[in-house]
């Protein structure tokens, strides 16, 4: 029920970002989501690909610290209201969010949240329980 | 003026014939009395009776701070507790802390070397000492307490900290001569710019500053700010406290030596033989006259040199520069040593933190600064902000819990500190001191 997201360990040094994007071009890699959470020494870039492992491996063989996390995603109808509608469960069921990023599928018909809730399994419950379509690993990873 | 004009001023072969008969009887002394020296000095193949010449003292073993480790607290006392009358200490941030004793006499000595020392600054017995130096175990309230005393100044023993109340104290008593760390004396004038309080409302004229390292262009910013002339002295609780050295108001350029109390040696920083006078080494101490804690050649560390010229002052004491350089990779900031070593032992306690780090020092303005940067490794990463920021926070805490000292603690990539052949380069001091 989970997708499968890399995170990294960035210095506020001009040029790091772009290292990544590089590496993982080289090596064929497809970004499929990402997200950049900065303090004002260092950043946190966390990225959903479409190979974790080859991901993974070619950012750690660039001297990268690299960790892999799992992040649960949820379709949000793509109206006024989407967002909104899954946002009360998380209310209701008095979630936690460590962090969350969105995106939109090419689609456009439903936008992609992506949660990190510090109890995952009673987050998922909870969407199921209100009828929100959360999507597989392979589903997120393969769009 | 000169505190004691007939010691003092000594022609060097009269000098050199005090410090010998002092030298040999020091010896025969601690051989009799500690049996921790009498081991070494057995160990190396010399007795007290070799010492026939000021040069014979390369014979002797030298004394480290670990061996005042070895023997905590009392092991080196050459004379029982009831006739020590003083007890000091070092903050024991490095470990084991150094103890040292004074007996009454050695008590006398000291106020007369912090007497010469006031006397050298150009302080009479009319001025208002007021004594900035932290009080307690650390030798430099006490110490420049009973030297100011035994020149018949007032003494303000106001101790450190509390900076707007100094400054009061400072306009309302009428302080003349004040006696502090020089970056606490800095911290003062902006205290004093903070209040409103212009230095010439205030009667200060000398200051004499020591405890830690500082350059000549601070000297310069203290004689500015504060109107006054500021005197480097020089000491350390192994072999006295403040009052081994000071300069001379006269010339403000290397401070003289109380070579008839103790013997100064400079060696060579690698095979630790001794160098001719004017080269540049580790400065070694041989205390002549001490009673209840003696030290044969003491290893303090410093890096210095004798400068062997008659001053213009009168006094023929050898003088020294100001200290700017260690031997170890001890770190002296804001008057706290520092030893890499201790905050690698707390990384190393902060779980999972491999400790690949590096230590940079920077004076800002007035004060020094000190970052911590860390290698993030895969054991501590976390996608999350807030445990990042915890894992700082927690090292912050802790090198300020045992230190003593803000440090700010920057996580860094794997790789990134420079790494090298030998011996890692743990410190980066940009300080101009």
């Amino acid at each position: 029920m989970q997708v499968q997201q890399v995170a990294v360990f960035l210095e506020n040094k001009s040029g790091r970002l772009a290292e990544i994007s590089h590496c993982l071009a080289e090596g064929g890699v497809n970004i499929r989501a990402l997200s950049l959470a900065d303090t004002a020494d260092f950043g946190i870039l966390r990225l959903v690909a479409d190979n974790t492992d080859k991901a993974r491996t070619i950012l750690k063989e660039n001297g990268f610290t690299v960790g892999v996390t799992e992040v649960v995603a949820v379709a949000a109808e793509d109206r006024p209201g989407g967002l909104d509608k899954i946002l009360q469960v998380v209310s209701k069921a008095s979630l936690n969010v460590e962090y969350m990023y969105a995106f939109t599928q090419k689609s456009g018909e439903s936008g992609l949240l992506l949660f990190r809730f510090d109890n995952q399994e009673q987050a998922i419950a909870a969407f199921t329980g209100a009828g929100i379509r959360i999507l597989s690993g392979e589903e997120v990873h393969s769009m | 003026m000169i505190w004691n004009e007939q010691a003092e001023t000594m022609p060097r072969e009269e000098l050199v014939k005090v410090q010998l008969s002092r030298l040999q009887s020091q010896v025969e002394r601690v051989y009799a009395t500690v049996p921790y020296y009498r081991q070494k000095m057995d160990d190396a193949g010399v007795a007290p009776g070799d010492i026939k010449s000021l040069q014979d003292i390369r014979r002797l073993p030298f004394t480290t701070k670990e061996d005042l480790r070895k023997n905590y607290p009392f092991g080196l006392f050459t004379v029982p507790l009831e006739r020590v009358v003083r007890i000091h200490a070092s903050s024991g941030t490095t470990g084991q802390p150094t103890v040292v004793g004074y007996t009454r006499r050695d008590i006398k000595m000291w106020a007369e070397m912090m007497a010469r020392s006031l006397a050298a600054a150009g302080v009479t017995r009319k001025d208002v000492v007021h004594n900035a130096y932290g009080y307690g175990l650390f030798t430099g309230g006490l110490g420049a307490h009973y030297g100011a005393e035994e020149m018949g100044c007032a003494v303000i023993p106001i101790s450190g900290g509390n900076s707007k109340r100094q400054i009061t104290i400072m306009k309302d008593f009428g302080s003349t001569v004040l006696l502090a760390t020089p970056s606490y004396t800095l911290n003062l004038a902006d205290t004093m710019a903070d209040m409103g309080v212009d230095p010439s409302e205030l009667k200060l004229r000398v200051g004499i500053f020591g405890a830690e390292p500082w350059s000549e262009q601070m000297r310069q910013e203290i004689e500015k700010r504060l109107q006054i002339k500021a005197i480097d002295i020089y000491g350390l609780s192994e072999v006295l406290g403040p009052g081994v050295a000071v300069e001379c108001i006269e010339e403000q350029k290397g401070l003289h030596i109380m070579e008839d109390h103790f013997l100064p040696e400079i060696v060579d920083r690698d095979t630790f033989e001794p160098l001719p006078v004017g080269e540049k080494g580790e400065l070694v101490f041989t205390t002549l006259t001490k009673e209840a804690f003696p030290v044969i050649r003491y290893r303090t560390k410093d890096i210095c040199q004798l400068i062997p010229d008659v001053c213009t002052c009168g006094r023929t004491f050898y003088r020294m520069p100001k200290v700017t350089g260690r031997t170890d990779d001890m770190l002296i900031i804001r008057g706290v040593n520092v030893f890499p070593s201790q905050i690698e032992e707390i990384l190393m306690k902060v779980e999972g933190v491999e400790p690949h780090y590096q230590i940079v020092v920077e004076r800002e303005g007035n004060l020094d600064s000190i970052e911590v940067q860390v290698e993030v490794s895969e054991d501590v990463f976390s996608d999350e902000v807030k445990i990042l920021e915890k894992l700082a926070a927690t090292i912050r805490t802790n090198i300020k819990d045992l230190l003593g000292i803000s440090s700010r603690i920057k996580l860094v990539e794997p790789k990134t500190i420079q790494r090298s052949e030998g011996k890692a380069q743990r410190v980066i001091d940009k300080r101009k001191i």
